[in-house]
């Protein structure tokens, strides 16, 4: 595991700040996870290390929290709310849209490794239902008419970017 | 009269030109209460908090100045002061608007209230999901702290405390205090049972907490603006201040309007701001605050006391807004976080989106709650994938009713008030809908009964 300078300068700003190094837990993986895609086992033992707890005490957090995630996921991580008021504005729609125009099993990563498409519960945006967000961007009003568009403008973007570097 | 907005603590939300910096906080009158208040005794400042009658906005309406009240300062234990903006209460999106609108209106709102409690440190507990409000309310902080409104020995008054933005990651149980106050400890997010733990007394560390929401807080620099006494005029008695309404679902204007309690009915938020049903519908159910509370029924009617003493009758649509009422019409306003579902929706299919959210985020620690919920998932996905069983009606209300007030935290409850309201007030949709899928099963070619309306699980 190679946690940038960047990362490693945080981490050690950020413990002393909090009454107990435990609190800074949440933190810490958050940091790891936007590093390097995902929260290894190695990670997890450098984490306890840091907080002064068992490996143990880091894995039950990391399997309790949704947001945490133990495997590499595709380049964009599409997260569609489907949670009641997206729901009655066609939320389950625009994610079959997207399954399909990205081509991408709900809960999958596509083949070319390009998206992960996931629902998620409620992200409290409910006035501009439904809303999809994409890495730790909210985008609204993504109405199952405007869907595919949303869609096609996505794959232009992840195209272009760069070859993926996180892993 | 028609319907009017008192934005308070919306003041400048989506105002021109208004930004996130200090320098436009400022020029529109902000950290002004913080100097003011600073010159006078914490004591003084929670009893205006007490005098001002206000009730949290986190979705409970308990009194902040009797939860302030409780606190347990003997035991010369360091305080602690928790920022409950883990906003995950479903159709609730109003602390949303001042972090990523106004956040300088919520550090002051905190700072002023960290001082009044004698806080040592502050934390705000925002939710993982929200990462730019988590950018937003670190730059504020510091300009915060460049500006000496927050640090060391705050304007000289001797007083200290650092505000510190703590991201949560992705689970709606964390939005109950002490299962906040456990992920704040770097745990999962298991909710400690009520006694001995109540956060006033043994919180965070085990030292004395206070858990409050955004909007209460920021409530607390109004109140302290205008003295409590002169807040309590606001609104109607017993629900002071305003409220702010997120209208949600099958409306045609959705959004947030924030508005002096009691002044107004759910029609007048509606219909005349929220622009009524879509074209050629009409609503058929709403449910008032956050999706735990119970749902209504348009054309049901409840008996009340009217504010004159008398007794009355109300449909939904003539329920005045503020929580009083909402509480004779056997629900509660909660977050006020309001959806719509107009007569398109499947009754059905609209609990089992929520049993499927709440079947997710119970913590499991309850035996109840998480098999509870579980069962209540899988029994109406089966209702509405078309393996409906006539018996499953009363099963779900049975499942339902041995949740509630059985487990340590409300999550039992609010997994339970969805079914226990719905079930009995559509029971004819219910039935209906089973009955069309065993006459499928059994008299068809096998396939199932045809969803209809908006797949919504």
């Amino acid at each position: 595991m190679n946690l940038s300078t960047k990362t490693l300068e945080y981490v050690d700003r950020l413990i002393p700040r909090y009454p107990l190094k435990r609190s800074a837990m949440l933190m810490i993986l958050h940091a790891i996870q936007e590093d390097q895609g995902f929260i290894s086992k190695e990670a997890m033992e450098w984490t306890a290390q840091k907080l002064e707890v068992t490996p143990m005490q880091v894995y039950e957090v990391v399997t309790f929290y949704p947001m945490f995630r133990q495997a590499p996921i595709g380049r964009r991580h599409v997260k569609v709310c489907r949670t009641l008021s997206c729901a009655l504005r066609g939320a389950y729609k625009v994610c079959d849209t997207l399954q399909e125009n990205l081509a991408c099993e709900l809960g999958h990563t596509s083949a070319d490794g390009n998206f992960t498409v996931e629902f998620v519960e409620c992200v409290a945006a409910c006035g501009s239902a439904p809303v999809v967000m994409v890495d730790d961007k909210l985008h609204e009003c993504i109405t199952p008419e405007k869907a595919p568009d949303f869609a096609a403008k996505l794959k232009l973007e992840t195209n272009a970017l760069q070859p993926p570097s996180r892993h | 009269m028609p319907i009017q907005e008192r934005r308070i603590i919306y003041r400048h939300i989506d105002e021109p030109g208004y930004t996130t910096d200090i320098a436009c906080y400022q020029r529109h009158g902000g950290y002004e209460i913080l100097r003011k208040s600073f010159q006078r005794k914490p004591e003084e400042l929670v009893q205006e908090v007490k005098d001002s009658g206000l009730k949290g906005r986190g979705g409970a309406g308990f009194p902040t100045g009797m939860k302030w009240s409780f606190l347990d300062y003997k035991s010369g234990k360091p305080i602690y002061l928790i920022c409950n903006a883990d906003e995950s209460e479903p159709g609730t999106y109003k602390d949303r608007q001042i972090i990523y609108k106004d956040p300088h209106q919520l550090i002051e709102g905190v700072i002023l209230s960290a001082y009044a409690i004698k806080a040592k440190l502050a934390f705000i507990y925002i939710r993982g999901e929200m990462f730019e409000g988590a950018r937003i309310l670190d730059k504020a902080i510091e300009e915060a702290r460049a500006a000496n409104f927050l640090g060391d020995n705050i304007l000289g008054s001797g007083y200290s405390v650092d505000v510190i933005v703590h991201r949560g990651a992705g689970c709606y149980i964390c939005g109950e205090e002490t299962g906040l106050i456990e992920s704040l400890e770097g745990k999962r997010a298991y909710p400690r049972i009520k006694p001995p733990y109540f956060p006033a007394v043994l919180g965070l560390y085990n030292c004395p907490t206070i858990v409050n929401n955004v909007e209460t807080l920021c409530q607390v620099k109004h109140i302290l603006d205008m003295g409590g006494k002169e807040f309590a005029k606001i609104g109607v008695p017993g629900d002071s201040g305003t409220h702010i309404w997120g209208i949600s679902g099958h409306v045609v204007r959705p959004g947030y309007y924030e508005i002096e309690s009691g002044k107004g009915t759910v029609r007048d938020l509606i219909y005349d701001l929220g622009g009524g049903p879509p074209p050629g519908r009409s609503f058929k159910a709403i449910i008032p605050g956050g999706v735990s509370m119970k749902i209504l029924r348009v054309g049901e009617k409840f008996k009340v006391k009217l504010p004159d003493g008398s007794p009355g009758e109300w449909g939904v649509l003539d329920i005045p807004l503020d929580s009083g009422s909402f509480t004779q019409c056997g629900t509660s306003l909660g977050t006020s976080g309001m959806i719509m579902m107009d007569d398109t929706t499947d009754m059905v299919e609209a609990l089992a989106n929520l049993n499927a959210f709440y079947a997710h985020e119970t913590c499991g620690q309850c035996t109840p709650c998480r098999e509870g919920s579980l069962w209540l998932k899988k029994i109406t996905t089966r209702v509405c994938n078309g393996g409906g069983r006539m018996e499953d009606i009363d099963l779900v209300k049975n499942v339902a009713d041995q949740i509630a007030g059985r487990t340590i935290c409300a999550h039992g409850e609010a997994a339970a008030w969805p079914c226990q309201s719905n079930v009995p007030k559509f029971r004819d949709e219910w039935e209906e809908k089973i009955r069309t899928q065993i006459q499928a099963r059994e008299h068809g070619d096998g396939t199932p009964a045809p969803r209809k309306g908006l797949r919504l699980v």
